[in-house]
């Protein structure tokens, strides 16, 4: 009743190509965007915005670009946090040795450099696949910790191996309220959601879809395997590289090589699986998920009296993520996202489901 | 002599340590070569088992808590086999690979919950004979084929007869217990603490080095990555800012996976693309 489609003829291949192609569809974004760009900023006090929400649109962009390679070219990675500290130690060290660049084309060029060495770690996936992969991209992360960790040239020879990143200054507009990094985050999500949403509808990402759902048949309809994994890792690793980025500059603001840990990129594997394997959206229901549950724990047991340890805490994190891994993995294997759309089809035919 | 005095040294240092990779990588092998699963969770048993172990030696016998331990180990070997891998049988092998991550993270968190997560100490030696006696039980009995058949193929397996779920319980309770046996080894060496989990990340490439099929390999393989690193750290380390055994491994594995994908020993099974 609420969702159908009755009624509304697509009449030009504009529209039916459109993202969104129903009026409800349309509404519901613009519903969003309207509280992402003005609501929030209005209501959201600070702690809201600096300790929730960047981080989720940070994390978010970050499961975007895992999602691309994971769920769009089956192609497996832990080592996402890697390349997201790739992303961000390139843009530190551009920032300090080229003070001349703007700091716009820093982030692109420190996505570019994550991209070529995502392509370095990716080429491995042309001859082997699945959980070799696995193994292919934790040498990615333990290889970048390391490097980061013991090469000091990386980190400006700072005693602490901890840097600090430069003000974020986009061409004399300087962001550093939380308000305003929040603008920032917001931008980069919106246009990294778009990007990626057009990118996997377009020819290359169909061309990775049959690569992960069937490599032989794909080769055989004329689809090269090379181009396709390579290009899937080149973006993957573009777009979680700007997710470091931002994550260190405009997040952490100064920050050690542990930030980029392979906690980090286990958490991205289970955003990717919570919110849905192939689904953009399911990105940002995931990263919105994994974000909020480790406050809610801390919080709720309080609510209701129960005082935990800490300890206790993070142990409980650890055994909910894992089981909620599980279960998602056996009964909704494309996770949130999927839910969501069961959702709009009994939303199709409510009240009257027969 | 006097030079060959620290290199040798070093190597059986390192040859230590690898005995006790290869006794994790041991552990993913059984499973891999039996059910096809690729046991991420593997590192995560080690712990909770060296756990169990240490908490009930505090106010039992030890053989007791030893026993005690088995019994635990193959009730969360029932508990994967019931709750995990029987809702996903047949499912894709990254499916399957992912559930076990998801198994690490529950096992780890529920170990430290319910056993504490101080540094616990333990003193055992090797228990070197018993692995010995798990790879010719594996190799040569009629149990051991069964396996090989089911991670061939699970359905072509279950339709001569051989029962799935029981084997995979099989398979699984004896993971569990090299489990203990490695977390025992680990324990004695290390301290029972959560970085006995991570083992199993290093376990990995000892796996990809040795071949993902083969229990020899497990060993094999083991023993070089535990050389190889520390040689590795001894003589190029301080040229490049030392702590390079965290990722000789892998870069090793790397090397063996562009050039000999099978690994040292493993059958060859890897479907190019």
């Amino acid at each position: 009743m609420i969702y159908r489609e009755t009624g509304q003829f697509r009449t030009s291949y504009a529209e039916d190509q459109a993202i969104f192609r129903l009026r409800q569809d349309k509404i519901g974004i613009a519903v969003i965007l309207a509280i992402a760009w003005i609501g929030i900023p209005f209501f959201a006090d600070e702690y809201l915005l600096r300790a929730i929400l960047v981080p989720f649109l940070i994390l978010a962009i970050a499961a975007i670009g895992l999602n691309l390679l994971l769920g769009y070219c089956g192609q497996i990675s832990l080592g996402t946090g890697a390349f997201m500290a790739i992303g961000a130690y390139a843009a530190y060290n551009l920032a300090l040795r080229l003070p001349a660049l703007p700091l716009l084309l820093d982030f692109l060029l420190a996505g570019l450099i994550a991209a070529a060495v995502g392509v370095v770690f990716g080429l491995p996936s042309l001859r082997i696949k699945g959980l070799y992969l696995a193994v292919a991209t934790l040498a990615a992360q333990f290889f970048a910790d390391w490097a980061f960790l013991r090469l000091p040239w990386f980190t400006n020879y700072t005693p602490s191996g901890s840097v600090t990143a430069p003000p974020l200054d986009f061409f004399g507009w300087v962001a550093d309220t939380p308000r305003e990094k929040y603008f920032v985050c917001l931008a980069f999500a919106c246009l990294t959601a778009l990007l990626a949403k057009n990118l996997v509808r377009s020819r290359i990402g169909r061309s990775w879809m049959a690569i992960r759902d069937m490599d032989i048949a794909a080769e055989i309809i004329g689809i090269r395997p090379m181009t396709a994994k390579l290009s899937a890792f080149a973006v993957s690793s573009f777009v979680a590289g700007g997710a470091g980025v931002l994550w260190a500059f405009v997040h952490l603001g100064s920050w050690e090589p542990l930030a980029f840990s392979i906690d980090m990129s286990f958490r991205l594997l289970f955003m990717v699986i919570i919110g849905g394997m192939g689904s953009i959206l399911g990105s940002f229901l995931g990263a919105a998920f994994i974000t909020v549950l480790p406050i809610f724990l801390n919080q709720a047991p309080g609510l209701v009296g129960i005082q935990l340890s800490t300890a206790m805490v993070s142990h409980l994190e650890f055994m909910i993520f894992g089981s909620l891994i599980v279960l998602f993995l056996i009964w909704e294997p494309h996770g949130l996202a999927r839910l969501w759309q069961i959702g709009k089809e009994k939303m199709r035919l409510w009240p009257f489901p027969y | 002599m006097a030079e060959l005095g620290p290199l040798l040294e070093v190597v059986l240092g390192g040859l230590m340590s690898g005995v006790l990779y290869a006794l994790v990588a041991l552990g993913f092998v059984l499973i891999f070569k039996a059910s096809g699963v690729f046991n991420f969770a593997q590192g995560a048993m080690v712990l909770f088992a060296a756990l169990s172990l240490v908490r009930l030696a505090e106010w039992l016998p030890f053989p007791l808590a030893f026993l005690l331990t088995i019994v635990i180990m193959t009730a969360v070997a029932w508990a994967i086999e019931r709750l995990v891998l029987r809702p996903l049988v047949g499912q894709h092998g990254l499916i399957l690979f992912m559930a076990t991550i998801g198994v690490t993270f529950f096992l780890d968190g529920f170990g430290q919950t319910i056993w504490g997560s101080n540094v616990y100490q333990l003193d055992l030696g090797l228990a070197g004979p018993l692995v010995l006696a798990l790879s010719i039980f594996f190799h040569s009995t009629k149990i051991g084929r069964a396996l090989r058949a089911v991670a061939d193929d699970h359905q072509a397996a279950q339709s001569v007869g051989i029962p799935l779920n029981r084997i995979w319980l099989i398979v699984w309770s004896t993971a569990g217990i090299v489990a203990l046996v490695a977390g025992m080894a680990w324990g004695s060496k290390l301290g029972v603490q959560f970085s006995l989990s991570l083992i199993a990340l290093k376990a990995l490439p000892v796996l990809i080095l040795g071949g993902l099929t083969s229990i020899p390999g497990a060993i094999v393989g083991g023993l070089i990555v535990g050389a190889g690193e520390k040689l590795a750290e001894f003589y190029i380390g301080p040229s490049i800012g030392g702590g390079i055994e965290y990722w000789f491994a892998y870069v090793l594995a790397l090397a063996v996976l562009l050039v000999r994908p099978q690994g040292l020993f493993g059958e060859k099974i890897i479907e190019r693309v």
